[in-house]
């Protein structure tokens, strides 16, 4: 009998509430699993991402004293007014300078020659971290007389032992001891030009320093504290400016490094965001489908007095839970990863990876796993509220009209926040992630329009005269209750955002490859003067190796642009922002003069003119880039001041370069006819045939000419390709690891699809149907739906990636299309065999066990 | 008891006096059908299921609605245990009337005096028996109900199967279960339809038995939708439905 105090709108019981769904969980484990991995493969690609970029953060931050070394460098490539030198040496608490540049080094026990870095230091510099050598003293004692450290590979490749001894233009050094690492040096970069340190009071005598060799002058300075630095680089600008003195502090280093790993840091998140993706596709199919399979117990409960809210939060609580449960499982599984990244990446990354965890990244990746599980399971989730009760007394009870429901648009509008805010976080640029947003929502809706269409299609087109299989087969993709609309979506996104990852990245790999096998030269001589031009061409004739090129290089400085110097143009640039800056008349230019345009060129605009005209105007051609960079467009002046005397210029074109080549490219090409009087000096072109035979070159012209460098180009190519290697490896695993993701998406919707089918094929079953009939029906619909949508994705992904490469990367779009046909190929047969896989219970269990289960 | 009278007596009054009902409702209906009718509309097109029906069940009794198969039975009965709403007309349970409460307050009342019993069973799959069976108190809030349920369980004779699932059951222990559940919250009054419908003849005969014996112990209203003669005749009343019209509503006489 009822009682009185009946409360219509009774309290929620929570507890209660959070037992139903531990309850109403446990005969679906396996189907929440599929949820939890879509979950978990998103966190962790994302978490690795995350953690390892923060990581790589801090321990630039870290490090980055010992980076530089120092807290001020100022460096310059040019001989000091005495004004500056004053200068120069009352800065700072402690003072070290150094002064390096490329020269060839002879090993007289090995026989052999090498181009290295040559660094003659003195003073107590680095202030901060240490020049590694073994024994640990030589780093001091290699001061004390004519000593020197040599690269630790160096000393490997050629036998050296401390205590032998090596030639650096006329002088001999005896080796104190191997360097093992140098303030802010990489692996990689000491592979390409060792370093040797000698002391810097034997520098003249080695006689490298008036043969034209690049001298680079670098003074160190430790401060008491940052501000220190700060107040001397305010007071001094002006002159260090004037002198044209560049400098580095810890903050610009900090910066210059992380710049340094933005690309790489990029793809990375571009893949840990894809990856993310799928996941969220992950979670919203796969609830989707759960949230069907329950509708019947739902319905139940419903009747047995169960209220809207609390059946939503059942399931809610559920979603929540697990979510948090897979994001837990996906931040260690990241932390763990992310450990993986600096095992290969270590080489080039020029400071010590500490690689800690990072609760900041994990922290972001709980918090991003509960948020993509609770709102993209909440299309389901709402719907929840309004399943009803009569569902338990009728077989399938649809309602005619279904209510629209305020809530459920919002849910859609918060995920589309959601995803643009996360793709604004990943670009920080408001229109590119517009545009990524867009197109997302646009292949969404083209997929639905795709999947109603193939719908219409297919119940117009089947002609009755079909085999029975195949047109039950294709009659399950429009048939009530079916999965077509739900496949195709999720199978197409899937294989949009897994083909985009696929082309992007091949879109990095291509830009980062080199070409060293353009031109047949493998050896280049460097820093040959001009009266040495002959004796050489002599040497490689007598050697019987050809002369490839002769390029001459003559080095200029701007002194004019349109009438105006730097000084004018300092004036006026306060006024016009954006205007040239003086930063164009700075620094050195080595130009070079031809006739004709090399392999490595293209002309981009205006008109390659090989020779000086009559009337005497030089028309030189300008790198594209660089001519942006200073602001210089077609039909300019300007005026160089070439070693002394001022030379009269109009650009007459622009070139591309391909930098990427181990190959003398140039900024700034002259005609023929100007320069040749000039002082300059050239560089070679050869083709060793043998590695034996280039040793032997080496030292061969080392005696001859000690101050003319060679770089084996086989070798350099064979370096880079092994540092593109590793990145390659880095870019293939990530996107690997999207591409897993991916194919968890998949899965996760053919497998929770199959509760639709199941019923009915046990059914033909019973009816006789034979394996074989059953598997054509089940293989058929799969097939032909896996392979429309997977279609449909990678014309998607063409457009995605090829806007990518556009407007994203800026680089040239080529897609080969025989991975594509793969994919077209490869996506429908995964699907079909998934969909065969998850039914295979039909097959091998008697029908009678399946109907029970299944009823 | 007083307390529930006096509660029904204020509502009926004002179903009454408000509402200006022609039918005064005794305090004796348990449940009140007043020109209730169902139209489901379909592409355009008209369909009446149910056309202007009236009946009032008195409390404490067993009702029976029988009728050919597309009478509207199982629609009248989703109307009268407040799980669809009519296209006209007023249905009014326990002095409460349906038509005005939104879909969760309709909930409440479900749970509060209502208990189901269905042809297809519907235990939920994910939950033990026992856990079957205590549902409807767990959702009222209440608590130490384990040893009700397991008595319940006990009376349907499925005390040594309380940890077992749905799946591990016949058909007619699923069906005892569910019987088990329907009066484990006390309801005033049982829907059922077609309890016997998917059972054998002895096994009907076995879970028809335990239905009125529960059914007798808790003096709960019983409404069976059945196609079974020999189950009608064992009630009250029997309804018979025809093409959405009540065309026949006997006084069964029992000794
Ligand atoms: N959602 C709906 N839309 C349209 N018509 C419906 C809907 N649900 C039921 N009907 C129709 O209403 C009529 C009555 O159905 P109902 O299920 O109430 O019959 P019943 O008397 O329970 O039959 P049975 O004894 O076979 O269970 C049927 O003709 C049915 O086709
Ligand atoms: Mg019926």
């Amino acid at each position: 009998m009822p009682e009185l105090n009946f409360n219509i709108k009774r309290p929620i019981n929570y507890s209660w509430l959070v037992k139903m769904a531990w309850r109403d969980s446990r005969k679906n484990r396996s189907r929440l699993l599929l949820f939890m991995s879509s979950i978990i493969l998103g966190i962790a690609a994302l978490v690795a991402v995350y953690s390892f970029k923060a990581n790589l953060q801090r321990d630039i931050d870290e490090q980055a004293k010992t980076l530089t070394g120092a807290d001020l460098i100022i460096q310059s490539r040019r001989p000091l007014s005495p004004a500056v030198t004053a200068l120069l040496d009352t800065l700072g608490l402690h003072r070290a300078k150094e002064k390096n540049f490329v020269s060839m080094v002879y090993f007289p026990k090995g026989e052999g020659s090498r181009l290295v870095e040559v660094k003659a230091l003195t003073g107590d510099y680095p202030f901060y971290g240490s020049i590694e050598t073994k024994p640990v003293a030589a780093a001091k004692t290699f001061k004390k007389g004519r000593r020197a450290l040599v690269d630790h590979t160096l000393m490997l490749q050629y036998q050296a032992k401390p205590g032998d001894s090596i030639k650096i233009g006329n002088l001999s050094f005896a080796i104190e001891g191997s360097l093992e690492s140098v303030p802010g040096q990489t692996g990689i970069t000491s592979m390409v030009t060792p370093v040797v340190y000698i002391p810097l009071e034997y520098l003249e005598q080695t006689g490298l320093m008036q043969l034209g060799s690049r001298i680079q002058s670098r003074y160190f300075y430790q401060y008491k504290d940052v501000s220190g630095v700060n107040s001397d680089l305010k007071r001094h600008q002006q002159l260090l400016d004037k002198e044209q003195l560049s400098y580095e502090t810890v903050a610009t280093k900090k910066e210059s490094t992380s710049r340094a790993f933005k690309n790489l840091n990029q793809f990375l998140a571009l893949s840990g965001f894809i990856a993310l993706l799928l996941g969220c596709i992950g979670v919203g199919t796969s609830i989707q489908v759960y949230i069907k399979e329950k509708l019947g117990a739902i319905a139940t409960l419903r009747c047995l007095g169960l209220n809207a809210k609390e059946a939503f939060l059942i399931y809610l609580i559920q979603v929540g839970v697990i979510g948090l449960l897979g994001a837990i499982a996906g931040a260690f599984l990241g932390t763990v990863l992310q450990f993986l990244l600096p095992v290969v990446l270590k080489d080039f990354i020029p400071v010590e990876l500490s690689m800690g965890v990072s609760w900041a990244a994990i922290g972001q990746g709980l918090a991003t796993g509960l948020v993509i599980s609770v709102l993209f399971a909440m299309p389901s989730l709402i719907s929840v509220r309004s399943i009803s009760p009569l569902n338990a007394i009728r077989a399938s009870f649809e309602e005619a009209k279904p209510r629209r429901d305020f809530l459920k648009w919002l849910v859609y509008l918060l995920i589309i926040a959601f995803v643009y805010g996360f793709t604004y976080l990943q670009m920080n640029n408001g229109m590119q992630a517009l545009a990524f947003l867009v197109g997302i929502v646009l292949s969404f809706l083209l997929l639905i329009g795709q999947a109603k269409l193939l719908m219409v299609i297919l119940r117009k087109m089947i002609p009755q005269r079909m085999a029975y299989v195949w047109r039950q087969g294709f009659a399950n993709l429009y048939r009530p209750n079916n999965q077509t609309m739900l496949l195709s979506v999720a199978i197409g996104l899937s294989t949009l955002f897994i083909v985009t990852l696929y082309l992007v990245q091949g879109v990095l790999l291509n830009k980062v490859a080199v070409s060293g096998s353009e031109t047949k030269s493998n050896m280049v001589l460097f820093d040959i003067q001009p009266a040495q031009k002959e004796p050489l061409v002599k040497l490689l004739k007598a050697e019987h190796l050809p002369v490839l090129g002769q390029v001459p290089i003559v080095t200029m400085r701007i002194l004019e642009i349109n009438g105006k110097t730097a000084a004018q143009y300092e004036d006026t640039t306060a006024k016009e922002p954006g205007n040239r800056t003086p930063r164009a008349f700075s620094g050195e230019i080595r130009a070079t003069y031809q006739a004709d345009l090399r392999p490595t060129e293209l002309l981009t605009e205006g008109k390659w003119t090989g020779t000086t005209t009559e009337n005497g105007t030089v028309f030189i051609s300008l790198e594209k880039a660089y001519a942006d960079r200073i602001k210089v467009k077609i039909g300019d002046s300007i005026v160089f001041d070439v070693q002394g005397l001022p030379l009269k210029t109009k650009v007459g074109s622009f070139r591309s370069v391909n930098w990427n080549t181990v190959q003398p490219n140039f900024r700034v090409a002259f005609p023929t006819g100007v320069l040749e009087q000039a002082p300059q000096f050239y560089v070679f072109m050869t083709n060793v045939p043998a590695a034996e035979r280039s040793a032997d070159l080496q030292s061969k012209v080392l005696r001859q000419f000690p101050n003319v460098s060679i770089v084996n180009l086989d070798m350099i190519v064979k370096t880079i390709e092994n540092l593109l290697d590793k990145i390659n490896f880095v870019i293939r695993f990530m996107a690997g690891f999207s591409m897993a993701t991916g194919w968890i998406v998949l899965l996760s919707s053919v497998m929770s699809s199959k509760g639709q089918r199941l019923k009915e094929s046990v059914l033909l079953r019973t009816m006789g149907a034979s394996r074989k009939q059953i598997m054509t029906i089940t293989g058929l619909e799969y097939l032909f739906l896996g392979f429309i949508a997977t279609a449909a994705g990678i014309i998607l992904a063409l457009l995605g990636s090829w806007a990518l490469a556009e407007f994203a990367l800026q680089s040239n779009y080529a897609p080969e299309l025989l991975p594509l046909l793969v994919f077209l190929f490869a996506i429908p047969l995964l699907v079909m065999l998934t969909g065969l896989y998850s039914s295979r219970s039909v097959l091998n269990q008697p029908p009678l066990q399946i109907l029970r289960k299944e009823s | 008891m007083l307390y529930a009278s006096l509660q029904n007596s204020i509502l009926a009054f004002q179903n009454h006096y408000f509402k200006q009902d022609s039918n005064y409702i005794t305090l004796e209906h348990i449940l009140n059908i007043r020109n209730v009718s169902k139209i489901y509309e379909n592409a355009g097109h008209k369909l009446t299921v149910l056309d202007q029906i009236n009946f009032s069940i008195q409390t404490g009794t067993t009702v029976a609605i029988t009728g050919p198969s597309g009478s509207g039975k199982t629609t009248l009965l989703g109307l009268c245990a407040g799980l669809d709403r009519s296209s006209s007309g007023t249905v009014s349970l326990n002095g409460i009337d349906l038509d005005h409460l939104t879909e969760d307050e309709r909930a409440a009342v479900r749970n509060r005096y209502v208990g189901f019993i269905f042809q297809n069973f519907q235990l939920l799959p994910t939950l033990t028996a026992l856990e079957n069976v205590m549902v409807p108190l767990e959702l009222r809030g209440e608590r130490n109900i384990k040893k009700h349920a397991l008595d319940l369980l006990d009376k349907v004779g499925l005390a040594d199967r309380s940890g077992h699932y749905p799946v591990q059951l016949s058909g007619g222990e699923q069906q005892r279960v569910s019987l088990a559940r329907a009066f484990s919250n006390q309801p005033a009054i049982l829907f059922a339809d077609e309890p016997t419908g998917n059972l054998d003849a002895e096994t009907s005969d076995k879970v028809i038995k335990l239905l009125f014996d529960l059914n007798k112990e808790a003096g709960t209203t019983l409404v069976i939708v059945t196609h079974d003669l020999d189950l009608a005749a064992k009630t009250n009343r029997m309804i018979k439905l025809k093409g959405g019209v009540v065309v026949a509503d006997l006084e069964l006489n029992h000794a």
